[in-house]
């Protein structure tokens, strides 16, 4: 079977953990989302959110950079085992995203993804589409994130490139 | 006091945002740090049928686009987060020196379990110089009332 093919809905992937810092989520805001509740401890408090809590497109994309690093490393073990190696392109996009409680300092939130989709693409011959949900918990065990993305990926025989790494857009 | 309340909303109110200018080193910067697969990360990427070239994250988009919203819109408003987002799209490719501005137009105005809130849908677009719509996302805002519900 090649690396498409050994996809199977329900499989599970467990992309890591991350530690929210005040520190990282006043750096994320200061550039990209500057509402009082992600830059003023203080003013925050008084907020309906309760506390200086991290933008939603934070933890987003402290999820991106824990997958992405993620499937590096599941390819380098198939590369290193010479198993096929999974050929991904890039995401149309997603659905259902949902920041389903506030991220605080000191939270950390572990991110493990399911897939929950897969077919072959009608546009685009030789691709096929993934879909897997994703959901970020917290220590305490509360969800605070949740997003069901969408990926192409090549359903052919395995291809190496050496110079073309995958894509997961 | 916010210049907008729940109240201050209505279906089919459009709002017109801010622009940024997106630099090659900004793409890099946030691509090392949240997204580093290659075509993010390097100009000589190879070309495929989903094209070439250094693209930024559409993560990175999100964040622009949010940064568009909160400046056009969000900022001067009672604003108290947001639920989530019901649908994205990444539609064209953001490359560097590209132009981003954004539009938001109001689909629905609702009440909200908590009688202090509002909930307000958006249909949101973002744009590059060329007038090609890069993103557009659906998105659910909570934001206070002036006198509760």
């Amino acid at each position: 079977m090649n690396a498409y093919e050994q996809i199977a809905i329900g499989d599970v992937h467990v992309f890591g953990s991350h530690s929210f810092t005040a520190d990282q989520m006043k750096r994320f805001a200061a550039r990209y989302d500057p509402q009082y509740f992600h830059l003023d401890e203080a003013a925050a408090k008084k907020s309906y959110l309760g506390g200086l809590c991290a933008s939603g497109w934070h933890t987003a994309s402290v999820m991106m950079g824990l997958l992405v690093r993620y499937f590096d490393a599941r390819e380098a073990e198939a590369r290193a085992a010479g198993e096929p190696v999974l050929v991904s392109g890039p995401s149309p996009g997603f659905d259902d995203l949902r920041w389903a409680n506030p991220v605080f300092p000191g939270d950390v939130v572990t991110f493990t993804a399911r897939i929950v989709g897969k077919r072959t693409s009608k546009s685009r011959p030789g691709w096929g589409l993934l879909s897997m949900t994703t959901t970020g918990v917290k220590q305490t065990g509360e969800v605070v994130f949740v997003v069901t993305t969408h990926a192409f990926v090549e359903t052919g025989d395995a291809i190496v490139r050496e110079e073309a790494k995958p894509r997961r857009g | 006091m916010p210049k907008r309340y729940f109240e201050d909303f209505a279906v089919g109110q459009i709002f017109e945002l801010p622009d940024v200018a997106v630099s090659r080193e900004d793409i890099i910067e946030f691509s090392r740090q949240f997204d580093p697969q290659i075509f993010h990360l390097r100009d000589e990427t190879p070309i495929t049928e989903f094209g070439g070239g250094l693209i930024a994250s559409g993560w990175h988009v999100c964040s622009l686009f949010m940064r568009l919203l909160d400046d056009g819109l969000l900022l001067d408003s009672s604003c108290a987060g947001s639920p989530g987002v019901e649908h994205l799209k990444w539609q064209h490719a953001v490359r560097p020196g590209d132009h981003l501005t954004g539009r938001t137009t109001v689909m629905e105005t609702r009440a909200w379990q908590d009688a202090k809130l509002g909930l307000v849908r958006f249909h949101h677009e973002i744009f590059n110089q060329h007038r090609e719509r890069t993103m557009m996302m659906d998105n659910a805002i909570l934001f206070g009332r002036r006198s509760p519900a």
